[in-house]
């Protein structure tokens, strides 16, 4: 089927109105040499009933967080999403919108992004944000464009405890930037003896990193700032309840993965690429900000401003090329922050950090199951060494009702992360404690 | 400006575009809502011990956020949605951003919780279902574009854009050379000279000729063996179709360079022809575009790349692959020539089941129609409107959509393209783009997409005509529009010089201490208590 509206007497008048007597004359233009002569090798178009057959058949054969209880993390976080979020953001004056090119009739969205602005700098402590990137990973590779931008200064250092997908993402960008991450090796898990010398751009350090432990990140910073670098922070967004924001620390760059802020699992993405940093740096933000101003009636309003920077603008000399974003992924992420104001993002936070501790004391009960990193604090996620291989007791637990985690190279392939979000209740994690008992034993 | 609703003029024949606001109506932000011990989340009692985390690492100070009720984040946004113009409601018609009906039933798909509560590093086992729709996904888009394999990991088009010139990149290191240089048309859409720097690229220009098109003959003389490549669109961004193309991607490979297809304007040509059969060795697709995923106010979309076979090895990874054996559906990694990884995960996967559903609900002949339509709509609409806004190259046939030009009624009336799309507003719709592509004077490039019936065309011709004669008999109306819309003619040059892109920060001591359960801060600054 189509969504097209025309039945054979509009196309009759309509071509007739354009003195043509055929559609094919419209595709007239096209070299008769170029022209498709047989139909797509695809299936006969379908009711909705069908399609929505067949993508139901699709889901039916993935098994959720809804059927399996999820302590996988690494990036991606099973916290809950309240109705309110997606009862809003998904609207369809929002969802079906353009980019905001017209201001007097997007004034919904530009505003809605003035308060994600806001918010994002009101967690972070940095004074400005942009109005959202892809993701996470994305963001970082954005970061270090901005960072980079001291003639001299090239090299760009990043943490062993930074997400291997975003420093694999790191080399894939820096193929066209013209740098290769270099990686600085951690000390038990964080921390790390970074060399900044005058030739180096930035230090990366992911906090809490990507083992789920607290990092040094005051002192490593330090150690940017009096080599000269800049300090750009990884963070969760969800942390900032209990942890220090990173301009705190001294990051001049934040950025983050914005998924955790009401935006649903979505096996990966539609996620929100977060980024943040201080006002000098306005001018060399990529992607899209709105302002406030006035209209010619002295009514406030918003718009896209510093469009200079941007590629429709700037050309080769944009400051990125990003033109659609993830817009609604930050419209959700604002209505999530408000739903919890700064009480509720403190509660949650402690309600990680409370059900991480309680895990990881149930699962180190189990005969055989370490902490990897005994006695180093971590936040929400921690990782434990198994007397199996990890894939293989993860599979096990599948079997059992859990994503028991997710499965590390470290101590041989025989470690997992464990993530504990405030949705997991007490419950469910002795579930998993006795569980992964059964299959280590 | 009384805040008054003002007559649009065209009574009953469209709706109103925004609801306006009241005169006594001043929408605050949401911390303008804030009181403090206000409160709209709630959790249930924690069933575990309390656990202290270090001090020197604790926050001091709680962030700005609103303290709200629930009842005020509803109405809030609420609100703010209706301030909003979509697709859903009404024409939507801007040029190279092909905004057409988004299906309901995608939404459906997409909010499954199958889909939508998946984590992306379960195991592969347990994730079947959504491998095997990014594999069948894969292949439908290969055959409508004409590739051999595709990613359809990039988060929208400019990332495409990005991963096609990597890999146009990664060819020709593994030859010796990367190349220095990649043309773009004079047309072209501002990401695509963005992502030829991020690619470590120097953009040179390819000038259009008279009629429109690739200058062959200018295009000949900038070629040379540095040249690794040339971006195009086709049909081009001013809507016509390159009728030279196949000389075109064969002198570009004649210095072994690649030829990239832009996908922004694939809807004009689906079923028809396809990029890989005009001689496209790498091509991208906007999905929020083509196959109607919803914008979401500037994203998320998803910017799948295909290549040729000689590509392929050069894709980035992870892949989705099919056991031949098992059936089965698996990621892998090991690619020594790939690119690496552009997305964190796998892409926009939500927006790719809508696009699933999009070209599947549609089928072969669906899509075939679908740019039947698009193309029919804008000739319709172009003819209608072309003695008020003539072609700006009236010798070709536009595709699916046409580049107009107001430069005679500005000469004529001082009335400039930007006036007519302002008062377009008040007449009841959106406007078209405006002012692009740059190689046009008062450029109105105008899409109005297959899902836009007759009668709807027939208004939106009525009212750029109204226009044009207002602009002739009170020019001031047009200077003036919009006046229906919540609010003005925004001033955009105050808002770069006097920098505001966030609310007032809340007098930091004035805020309770984390773990303190009742704070009793101050009212908040810029509170209306």
């Amino acid at each position: 089927m189509t969504f097209a509206p025309h039945t054979d007497d509009d196309v009759r008048g309509m071509l007739e109105a354009i003195g043509l007597g055929s559609v094919d004359d419209l595709f007239a233009q096209i070299p008769p040499s170029l022209r498709l002569d047989r139909p797509l090798d695809l299936p006969d178009g379908v009711s909705e009933m069908e399609i929505l057959a067949d993508l139901r058949r699709l889901a039916a054969r993935n098994r959720d967080a809804d059927e399996l209880v999820c302590f996988a993390g690494a990036g991606a976080y099973d916290h809950f999403v309240p109705s309110v979020v997606w009862a809003l953001a998904g609207r369809s004056e929002f969802y079906t919108s353009y980019t905001p090119y017209q201001p007097e009739l997007s004034q919904g969205v530009l505003q809605a992004l003035f308060e994600y602005q806001s918010m994002i700098c009101e967690l972070t402590g940095l004074e400005v944000s942009n109005a959202s990137l892809y993701d996470g990973a994305t963001a970082l590779a954005e970061a270090v464009n901005l960072a980079r931008s001291s003639p001299g200064r090239e090299r760009v250092l990043v943490s062993a405890g930074v997400d291997r997908r975003y420093v694999d993402t790191l080399r894939t960008f820096g193929r066209g930037a013209g740098y290769e991450p270099e990686i600085v090796q951690t000390e038990g898990g964080r921390g790390g003896d970074p060399i900044v010398t005058d030739d180096v751009a930035c230090l990366i350090v992911q906090h809490p990193n990507r083992l789920g432990l607290l990092e040094p990140a005051r002192e490593l910073f330090d150690r940017a700032h009096a080599g000269g670098a800049r300090a750009i922070e990884v963070f969760d967004p969800l942390s900032l309840g209990v942890l220090a924001p990173p301009g705190e620390l001294g990051a001049d760059i934040a950025v983050a993965e914005g998924q955790p802020l009401g935006n649903h699992l979505n096996f990966g993405g539609p996620y929100l690429g977060i980024i943040a940093t201080r006002l000098e740096h306005v001018r060399r933000l990529p992607g899209r900000i709105v302002g406030e101003t006035v209209d010619v009636d002295g009514r406030l309003g918003y718009v896209l401003t510093l469009q200079a920077r941007e590629q429709h603008i700037r050309r080769e000399r944009a400051t990125s090329n990003i033109c659609t974003n993830q817009t609604l992924m930050a419209i959700a992420a604002t209505v999530y922050l408000a739903w919890l104001g700064p009480e509720g993002l403190e509660e949650l936070g402690r309600r990680c950090a409370a059900k991480a501790a309680y895990a990881a004391e149930r699962l180190t009960e189990v005969p055989g199951v370490e902490l990897l990193f005994p006695g180093e604090p971590f936040f929400k996620e921690f990782p434990v060494v198994l007397p199996r291989p990890a894939t293989e007791v993860l599979d096990a637990l599948v079997g059992r009702g859990y994503l028991g985690g997710v499965a590390l190279e470290e101590a041989d392939g025989h470690a997992v992360l464990v993530a504990v979000t405030e949705r997991r209740t007490r419950e469910e994690i002795d579930g998993l404690a006795l569980s992964l008992k059964e299959v280590v034993s | 400006m009384t805040g008054e609703p003002r007559e649009s003029g065209l009574d009953g024949r469209v709706g109103a575009p925004v609801r306006t606001q009241g005169p006594a109506e001043r929408l605050g932000t949401i911390r303008d809502l804030s009181r403090p011990g206000r409160r709209a989340y709630s959790f249930p009692a924690l069933d575990v011990p309390e656990r202290v985390l270090p001090d020197d690492q604790a926050r001091r100070s709680r962030p700005g956020l609103p303290e709200v009720a629930e009842r005020d984040v509803v109405s809030h946004y609420t609100r703010l949605s209706q301030l909003n113009y979509g697709v859903d409601t009404g024409v939507y018609p801007l040029g190279s951003c092909s905004m057409k009906y988004n299906p309901k039933v995608a939404e459906v798909a997409a909010q499954l919780p199958g889909f939508q509560r998946l984590h992306p590093r379960q195991p592969e086992g347990t994730a079947q279902g959504a491998l095997e729709l990014l594999w069948r996904l894969e292949r439908a888009l290969c055959e409508v574009t004409g590739m051999a394999r595709a990613t359809l990991q990039p988060p929208a088009g400019a990332c495409g854009e990005l991963t096609g010139l990597l890999i146009m990149r990664a060819h020709h290191a593994k030859g010796g050379n990367p190349r220095r240089k990649v043309a773009i048309p004079d047309s072209a859409h501002g990401t695509n000279p963005a992502s030829v720097r991020l690619a470590g690229y120097e953009a040179v220009h390819v000038p259009s000729d008279a009629r429109g098109l690739v200058d062959v003959v200018a295009l000949e003389k900038l070629l040379d063996e540095e040249v690794a490549g040339l971006m195009l669109t086709n049909p081009n961004t001013l809507g016509l179709f390159e009728q030279e193309i196949e000389r075109i991607t064969e002198v570009v490979h004649g210095v072994g360079g690649l030829v990239y297809y832009d996908g922004a304007n694939l809807n004009a040509i689906l079923g028809r022809t396809r990029p890989g059969d005009m001689g496209f060795d790498i091509v991208h697709i906007n999905t929020h575009k083509t196959f109607a995923t919803p914008h979401g106010g500037g994203g998320p979309g998803a910017g799948p790349v295909g290549v040729t076979a000689e590509l392929v090895p050069l894709l980035p990874v992870p892949r989705v692959d099919r056991d031949e054996d098992t059936g089965a559906f698996r990621l892998h990694e090991d690619e020594p020539d790939s690119i690496g990884r552009m997305h964190g995960f796998l892409g926009n996967f939500g927006v790719l089941v809508r696009a699933y559903a999009y070209v599947f609900l549609h089928g072969r002949d669906g899509l075939k129609e679908v740019a039947e339509c698009s193309v029919l709509n804008a000739n319709y609409l172009a003819a209608a409107i072309a003695d008020e806004f003539p072609a700006a190259y009236p010798d070709g046939r536009p595709m699916h959509e046409f580049v107009a030009t107001a430069r005679r009624l500005k000469e004529r009336t001082g009335v400039r393209a930007v006036d007519v799309a302002k008062r377009l507003i008040d007449l009841g719709y959106h406007p078209s783009t405006v002012y692009f592509p740059l190689v046009v004077e008062e450029a109105m490039m105008v899409e109005p997409t297959e899902t836009e019936s007759r009668e709807t065309l027939d208004g939106l011709a009525e009212a750029f005509r109204r226009a044009h004669r207002e602009a002739h008999d009170d020019p001031q109306i047009l200077h003036e529009a919009p006046v229906t819309t919540p609010v003005r003619r925004l001033d955009e040059a105050r808002a770069a010089r006097q920098l505001k892109l966030r609310w007032d920060p809340a007098d930091q001591s004035a805020r309770a201490t984390p773990g303190s359960r009742r704070p009793t801060a101050a009212p908040i600054p810029g509170s209306r208590s």
